[in-house]
């Protein structure tokens, strides 16, 4: 067939589609870490609310959305199957542990919600609110760690950076949790959330930089592109980011804030991009170029995801539309 | 301490097992759902609300489990199968991306307007959700089968060394991905669906039918019950027989593609003409249950129902025995009595299809209490029987995890220590029996809340509680 033929003979339009495939998993790792991220943290921020309807009121909030957030982690581990399969393979069988622990926090912070309506008594909504903070921690702690062994090539699960750039993840989650609620929520329950922004916000700033020193302390191979103007000007934008993310917060302006949050997530994830890039599995010794599927399945998935991503985000348009503005009277998990 | 190779299988199958209870529930009850939504916006009557509503939060709870246990399984083919990713990965995992992408993010989002949103949109929209949802589930199957059915029949790709591992490449999509086994398995699994979950309904609403008619016990929402069985048994009368009618050309495309799967179906060791199909077969010693052969079974046959089976009408075909084949067998046990089992059952579903509707048609549906019994006994089985016909395809297949190209064994991650897998087998173990346990426990008060009242139905649907506990409770 000429049309197979010409899929295989070269990339689409002449475009450098390895890089840009490597770009995009990050993009989607970065939209999931963003959109499940406000469920994180709102489960994080669930554990210091004593108040029965506050409780009720944050799992209200992230009811219609937090399965199809997650599709993102999904579609994150699809999209490298698809186009780095060996990649996708070394690294989830290297952290073959951390791995399943984070499948297993997912499992409990999906579950602990609906677990949590099921019954009114005081025992088991305790027991379940506390699974619901534990998964919330977990999950983004260990993909936190996850990351960071992918970045370092580290081969053992549990380390000082990883732990560092796990807490710099929480941190954010729940910067981005604030962010959520205070869009869903109103009167008391929405002020008192500022405070809870700014220190989340302040935790982040100083994990961030913590997390920063102790890679560049532990990867001799990494400080060149951590001085490059690059990630220097990632760090700058990031300040700019914690900086409108503050003055919002303290001006009630909500939606910016939520901007402001979705640009801390993507900028850390650009920094993890940069440094990693044109490597894309260091322990292996493995680059994009090295990594990449063939043309024709390359091109074939190109024109999937061109197709099928701006679908998506009209999926998630309709949906964010559709549960605008704070939760209403009546509406619950 | 377990073998990496035998846990990491153990626990595959574990963990497949128990994930795909789930999406045969949406699957199945996605057409329901869609139907209810329609006539409840068409018609406002209340009792469709009540159905909409009631089978909503079943779908509701279903899909969340569903989802946390198929994450589980698209990271485990990373985590345990490591070589088998790397090697078939730049061509089966592109379906697993697309079924991301296109399928369960319809399904996802949507499914966010449909459970919680019937007063935050229009009907249109809340149309287009229950459809979208429905959409989703029925695209998720489509490619996680074109998936599957390229490790039944691997077609269109050539062998290639890359970075020193042997490795599929792509070269022919239309006969990878557009492959004739992808057919028989999307029908047969979709239809199967449809088929649990209208046993599962009869059955569930066929004990609140019997309650109320036969024992004379007060039923809240009879009404509701009934119209359940009713909808229940044209799904049954639509899909029991289409099953098994599809179920026999199925048979015989396996017999054309995968002998030695179908010589296992039959325990046939040796190759034979007019070789007779055991409708119903006994083991009669404990070594004709753990080795059957088909020359020492003890059942009743139909004289060369297999080799018509195979060949498409003709009863003296000849059916390559397993004996023929080299190497390993599939553990020729289990696949043969699983498709004994899964075969008879659907003949059963067959049965309990004609006997309900033959009733109905007679009007005698509320009155006859042997049948709601088999209904309620035969509620689950829908269910069981698609377990037990993945379990011919997938262990059927074995001992290749890529039929003819890569053993299960050679695609088991290499770096994955015994100790690891044993771990992560038992937590799964435990975890599964749990997640079972509470999902079971709250489809069960979901049942003894029944549907909404009719107080809460759309009229008076502004709950006084303000951030209050669950109108849908």
């Amino acid at each position: 067939m000429t049309s197979v033929e010409t899929l295989s003979s070269g990339p689409l339009f002449g475009l450098p589609l390895p890089d840009l495939w490597f770009g995009l998993i990050f993009v989607i790792f970065g939209t999931f870490l963003f959109l499940d991220g406000f469920d994180f943290g709102v489960g994080v921020l669930f554990a210091t609310r004593e108040d029965a309807e506050e409780r009720e009121q944050f799992l209200a909030a992230i009811g219609p959305f937090w399965d199809g957030n997650e599709v993102w982690l999904v579609v994150f581990g699809g999209a490298l199957f698809a186009a780095f399969p060996s990649v996708y393979a070394n690294l989830f069988s290297r952290q073959y542990l951390l791995m399943f622990a984070i499948l297993g926090a997912l499992i409990l912070r999906g579950l602990a919600p609906e677990m949590y309506e099921q019954r009114h008594d005081e025992r088991w909504q305790r027991w379940w609110g506390r699974a619901f903070v534990g998964g919330s921690l977990a999950t983004p702690l260990f993909l936190g760690m996850f990351t960071a062994n992918w970045l370092l090539g580290s081969t053992t699960l549990v380390t000082l950076p990883g732990v560092l750039v796990g807490l710099t993840v929480v941190a954010l989650t729940v910067v981005d949790g604030v962010a959520f609620l205070r869009l869903k929520t109103r009167g008391d329950v929405r002020a008192d959330l500022q405070s809870d922004g700014y220190r989340a916000l302040a935790a982040y700033l100083v994990l961030v930089v913590l997390s920063l020193v102790g890679i560049y302390l532990v990867a001799p191979g990494l400080r060149a592109t951590m001085r490059s103007p690059l990630v220097l000007g990632l760090v700058v934008l990031t300040l700019a980011f914690a900086a409108v993310y503050a003055l919002t917060t303290h001006r009630d302006r909500y939606y910016l804030a939520f901007v402001a949050a979705a640009g801390l997530v993507f900028g850390l994830v650009a920094v993890v991009a940069t440094l990693l890039h044109p490597s894309i599995d260091p322990a292996a010794g493995l680059t994009v170029e090295a990594a990449v599927v063939p043309t024709l399945m390359l091109n074939l998935m190109s024109i999937g995801a061109a197709l099928l991503l701006p679908l998506v985000a009209v999926y998630f348009v309709v949906l964010y539309s559709a549960f605008s503005g704070p939760i209403e009277a009546g509406e619950s998990y | 301490m377990v073998d990496p190779v035998i846990a990491s299988r153990l626990q595959f199958a574990l963990t497949t097992i128990v994930h795909i209870v789930f999406p045969v529930v949406s699957m199945g009850l996605a057409p329901f759902l869609v139907y209810f939504t329609w006539k409840d916006i068409r018609t406002g009557e209340p009792v469709y609300e009540q159905l909409r509503r009631f089978w909503t939060r079943i779908f509701a709870v279903s899909f969340v489990v569903g989802t946390v246990t198929g994450i589980v399984l698209e990271f485990e083919f990373g985590t345990n199968f490591a070589a088998f990713s790397t090697t078939a990965g730049p061509l089966f995992g592109g379906p697993l991306a697309v079924e991301g992408m296109m399928a369960f993010m319809l399904e996802a989002t949507f499914l966010g307007v449909f459970v919680f949103g019937r007063e935050r949109v229009g009907d249109a929209l809340y149309m287009i959700s229950a459809v979208a949802v429905g959409l989703g589930t029925w695209l998720s199957a489509i490619w996680i089968l074109i998936a599957n059915s390229w490790m039944q029949l691997p077609r269109g790709y050539e062998m290639v060394s890359r970075n020193g591992e042997q490795v599929v490449h792509l070269v022919d999509p239309v006969a990878a991905y557009l492959n004739p086994r992808f057919f028989w398995m999307f029908v047969h699994m979709q239809n199967a669906s449809v088929e649990s979950v209208s046993l599962a309904m009869a059955g569930l609403a066929a004990y609140f039918v019997f309650r109320h008619h036969v024992w004379d016990h007060p039923v809240d929402h009879v009404r509701f019950w009934e119209t359940t069985l009713k909808i229940a048994i044209v799904g049954l009368l639509l899909t029991a027989p289409l099953q098994v009618f599809h179920g026999d050309l199925y048979a015989r495309h396996v017999y054309e593609t995968q002998p030695q799967k179908f010589a296992a179906m039959e325990a046939v060791w040796e190759t034979d003409s007019y070789v007779p199909e055991y409708l119903i077969a006994f083991p009669t010693s404990v070594e004709s249950l753990l080795d059957p052969r088909a020359k020492e079974i003890f059942g009743i046959g139909i004289p060369g129902g297999a080799s018509w089976l195979a060949s498409g009408g003709d009863p003296q075909a000849t059916i390559r025995g397993l004996e023929e084949f080299e190497g390993p067998q599939p553990p020729v046990a289990i696949v043969f009595w699983s498709f004994r089992i899964m075969v008879a059952l659907g003949f059963w579903f067959v049965t309990l299809a004609f006997w309900s509707g033959y009733r109905w048609f007679r009007g005698e549906l509320f009155e006859d209490d042997l049948l709601h019994k088999a209904l309620m006994g035969s509620a689950p089985l829908g269910v069981f029987a698609v377990e037990l016909g993945w379990i011919v395809t997938e262990v059927g297949r074995q001992p290749w995890v890529i039929q003819g190209v890569m053993k299960t064994s050679d695609g088991v991650s290499p770096g994955l220590s015994g100790a690891e897998a044993t771990a992560t087998l038992a937590g799964f173990a435990v975890v599964y029996l749990g997640l079972l346990t509470l999902y079971g426990y709250v489809i069960v008060r979901i049942v003894r809340a029944g549907p909404p009242d009719r107080a809460d139905l759309a009229t008076a649907e502004t709950d006084p509680d303000a951030t209050g506990v669950g109108a849908d409770d």
